[in-house]
């Protein structure tokens, strides 16, 4: 992403922090006028879960540019903790835990990094819960 | 010494990286056999980690100990000798991953593995002079090791964050003690840019690691200071297994009091990391009451010494993240040349 | 609503056209459908293609088109919809005859993806979701299809979904335009490296450059002219970007009610349609575009594909000319060989891939994961 466009989107890639529709629960990862799905005009500030399910995944062979280097990775489907539907790479997993069903958490990741003098880009990635501490 | 007033830990977070290679295999490559080795095996950050990536996950740790509101962080500090930009200070990054931007002040430090606890120093002069209400000291490294070095073997990769504020109920310990000890000596450095850090061999010995974490525990321990009986837990820099072994003999610290906080041998010498995951591991398990002395190491050279009394909320804090054996023992081992994948050395970026 | 007729029909072989270029393609598409057609004049232009701004730094493409084309004074647009681009060219070209502003109307749709890297053609088609999400994590277009797959195997099974790119292949034999007219057994299918696991790569499109045109003409141009017509209806509907964000996310809810939508314009009910050019961009997108659009229960799309009812000689004849796998998919041209195809069904000029007396054919274009559809009817006349 552009600087100024990475820069705006750093609350919802760095902590899942978005917008929740008041009307129908949607969540939306970027302040919006409208909600996307039911068309009303309020919304709460919500820290999504960081920990949830992995409901279907991915290993992808022959990716876009941008992340050639990184490949083979994996990329999930995941339902949080509180129903959210979210997707997410997949980093971190012994290939036997590389399953449905698997508890993950959201952590703190490089996702690119922009050539020796660009920018890196930093966001959320999912590894399966090794170790779960009582909630805060 | 100085003794210090009104300055407590309230949170603290460890974290180390999953993946480990074993001594015996960088040793299989350059023909080094196990007698020589200097630990057992080390941490290797994965390919999408680093300094900052670390850094967060021991600071959120910290936070959910804590019990905070992020945005009263007024100063959030990483030590570190891999900081991801030359340019650009990691602080703020690690801020804006927990929530804590906009904050007062977030330079990062550098003093080679003793800029982590060179940062809990200042923010403790923060916190004391109430210039913040909180402040996050994070010492954090994927240190680079020179292919075939003796360095090699145990440059590894960790992060440890500690919250400071002043003492209340919450509080899980106590910063009661503080001393430095700094001077010009050049065991070991690294120019802008050259790719690894240059040592001085057996001179990181007496004149650098042990002068100097010497004369900082004895500034602890000697005149009106504390007595050896007195403190549960010595937690020294330890680039290796010997060396904070050999520092507790040399000043009559009996080995069975600094076991528990030395971690060297399962992963390596995580740099600015590296005394403070030994701390970590000690609130993990220590008492109420007791009492830590913690003494870092930086070449270049310096060592900060600490005297910290563990108090009674740490029993139902503790367990409000995980603790860092859940680190120690979750691994994954790769060979030499994943190693070098993770490294960056096979695709230069 | 005048009704529309589509008068001429050209394409290009689908192929990696080292020596084409983008504009090259899409003037000789354009020139076959006007001779096709018998005209040499058009009221305006619609250029369909996705991605000449990432693969050829060139913007603009409605002019350049009419400047190629010699017709430079003639509007021309060029309409993007992700991959269903030459059938939003269509949807806008459609429009303007049929609300009578234009008499004739050329809409050509045309890609050259060889111009880029594999990985920059993947890059290209990841921009049919967020900046923010898909594209900044590397949640590719294959990824996407890949866990749309699992979900559908969980629920289903999905043994047959490989049988698409089977039947599609079978059809491809002999057709001069292309790109791989040859069979392709499943077993070859089955053993092809994954994409993006469970998808395997002989299940989705390949890569390839093409053109294709159509002209249309109104009621009252289409009486004069002598080439065969037949008549177009099409329709649109849009879902959220990332099939995660819908209700049910193994329904093209978009494909469900573009097909509704212009079945009713097209007074025909799904009895009555004799093919369907399915967008088979993957199997598993086949399978959801057939069970979306009410043609098969859901999960038994790839059972009708196994058991050989979508064969030419089948109860569903699909994909009649190979279809988005075989005949290949141009991106922006994409749709655009699927309405002439249909167009060439329809007026017996099918040759050897003739569906016999097909009196209407439905084509299926997707933007994105089912972001965008269209859905069009071309009927005998």
């Amino acid at each position: 992403m552009r600087v100024p466009s990475y820069w705006r989107n750093m609350p919802f890639i760095y902590r899942l922090s978005g917008w929740r529709c008041e009307h129908c629960g949607a969540f939306h990862p970027v302040k919006p006028l409208l909600c996307r799905r039911c068309r009303s005009r309020r919304f709460s500030a919500v820290e999504l879960p960081r920990t949830g399910r992995l409901r279907a995944y991915t290993i992808l062979r022959s990716p876009p540019k941008e992340f050639k280097d990184l490949a083979p990775y994996a990329i999930g489907l995941i339902e949080l903790d509180d129903g959210t539907r979210v997707l997410g790479q997949l980093t971190d997993f012994r290939s036997e835990e590389l399953r449905n069903g698997v508890r993950v958490e959201a952590v703190f990741r490089r996702i690119r990094v922009n050539g020796e003098e660009g920018l890196i880009e930093y966001g959320y990635k999912f590894r399966p819960v090794a170790r779960e501490a009582s909630p805060p | 010494m100085v003794r210090v007033g009104g300055v407590a830990i309230r949170g603290y977070g460890g974290y180390v990286p999953r993946y480990r290679i074993r001594a015996e295999e960088i040793g299989r490559i350059w023909g080094v056999g196990a007698a020589e080795l200097p630990v057992g095996e080390k941490s290797v950050a994965g390919p999408d980690e680093d300094v900052a990536t670390m850094a967060v996950e021991a600071a959120r740790m910290a936070l959910r100990r804590a019990g905070i509101d992020p945005r009263k962080i007024g100063a959030i500090h990483v030590g570190s000798e891999s900081k991801p930009y030359a340019v650009k200070p990691t602080g703020t990054i690690v801020a804006e991953a927990i929530g804590a931007n906009p904050s007062k002040l977030a330079a990062d430090f550098e003093f080679a593995c003793k800029a982590g606890t060179e940062a809990l120093s200042l923010i403790s002069g923060l916190i004391q002079t109430g210039i913040i209400e909180y402040g996050l000291a994070i010492g954090a490294d994927t240190a680079q090791g020179r292919p075939r070095d003796a360095l090699e073997y145990t440059a590894a990769s960790g992060a440890a964050a500690f919250i400071l504020g002043k003492p209340d109920r919450q509080a899980v310990a106590l910063i009661e003690a503080w001393s430095g000890y700094v001077t010009d000596t050049p065991d070991f450095w690294r120019r802008p840019f050259d790719r690894y850090p240059v040592h001085a061999a057996r001179f990181t010995g007496a004149p650098a690691y042990f002068k100097h974490v010497v004369g900082a525990v004895k500034s602890l321990l000697d005149g009106d200071g504390y007595s050896i009986d007195e403190i549960d837990y010595f937690v020294f820099h330890q680039p290796n297994v010997k060396f904070p072994l050999a520092a507790a003999k040399m000043l009559g610290i009996p080995k069975e009091k600094v076991l528990p906080g030395l971690l060297s041998d399962k992963i390596g010498n995580t740099y600015s990391a590296c005394s403070l995951l030994g701390l970590v591991k000690v609130l993990d398990q220590a008492q109420p009451g007791q009492k830590i002395l913690l003494a870092s190491y930086g070449s270049g050279a310096g060592s900060d010494a600490f005297i910290i009394k563990v108090l009674d909320a740490i029993l139902e804090r503790r367990d409000l993240a995980p603790r860092l054996d859940s680190f120690l023992e979750d691994k994954i081992y790769i060979d030499y040349a994943t190693y070098l994948k993770f490294r960056g050395e096979i695709l230069r970026r | 609503m005048g009704k529309v007729f589509i008068a001429g029909v050209g394409f290009t072989k689908i192929a990696e056209h080292w020596d084409r270029s983008l504009d090259g393609l899409l003037v000789e598409a354009s020139l076959k459908a006007f001779d096709n057609a018998g005209l040499s004049e058009v009221d305006s232009i619609y250029v369909g293609n996705a991605l000449a701004e990432a693969l050829q730094d060139q913007m603009h493409l409605g002019a350049a088109v009419a400047e190629d084309l010699g017709l430079a004074r003639v509007p021309a647009f060029r309409v993007e919809a992700a991959e269903a681009s030459g059938a939003a060219a269509l949807y806008a070209g459609f429009n303007e005859v049929a609300s009578g502003r234009a008499d004739a109307v050329l809409v050509v749709g045309g890609e050259k993806l060889s111009d880029g890297l594999p990985e920059e053609v993947s890059s290209g088609l990841m921009m049919g979701g967020r900046p923010y999400y898909e594209s900044f994590i590397g949640a590719d277009f294959y990824s996407l299809n890949a866990l749309l797959y699992r979900i559908y195997c969980e629920r289903y099974g999905c043994d047959n979904l490989a049988s698409f790119p089977v039947m599609s292949h079978a059809h491809a034999e002999g057709v001069a335009h292309a790109q791989y007219p040859f069979k392709l057994s499943l077993e070859k299918v089955l053993s092809s490296p994954f994409i993006a696991e469970p998808l395997r790569r002989l299940e989705v499109s390949g890569i390839g450059d093409g053109a294709a045109a159509v002209i249309l003409v109104g009621e009252r141009l289409a009486g004069k002219l002598k080439s065969p017509l037949s008549q177009l209806q099409v329709a649109s509907a849009t879902d959220r970007l990332n099939p995660f964000d819908r209700e049910s996310p193994l329904r093209f809810q978009s494909v469900g009610l573009a097909v509704s939508l212009v079945l009713r314009d097209a007074r025909l009910s799904r009895n009555e349609i004799g093919f369907i050019e399915l967008y088979d961009a993957t199997s598993i997108m086949a399978a959801l575009c057939l069970e979306s659009s009410g043609f098969a229960d859901p999960g038994k799309s790839g059972e009708l594909a196994a058991r050989g009812e979508l064969d030419l000689g089948g109860s569903l004849p699909c994909n009649t000319f190979g279809g988005l796998k075989a005949r290949g998919h141009p991106l922006g041209a994409t749709a655009l060989y699927q309405i002439a195809e249909a167009h060439l069904q329809v007026t017996d000029q099918a040759g050897r891939n003739q569906v016999d007396s097909a009196g209407a054919g439905l084509a299926i274009a997707i933007g994105g994961v089912g972001a965008t559809a269209f859905a069009s009817i071309v009927k005998r006349v």
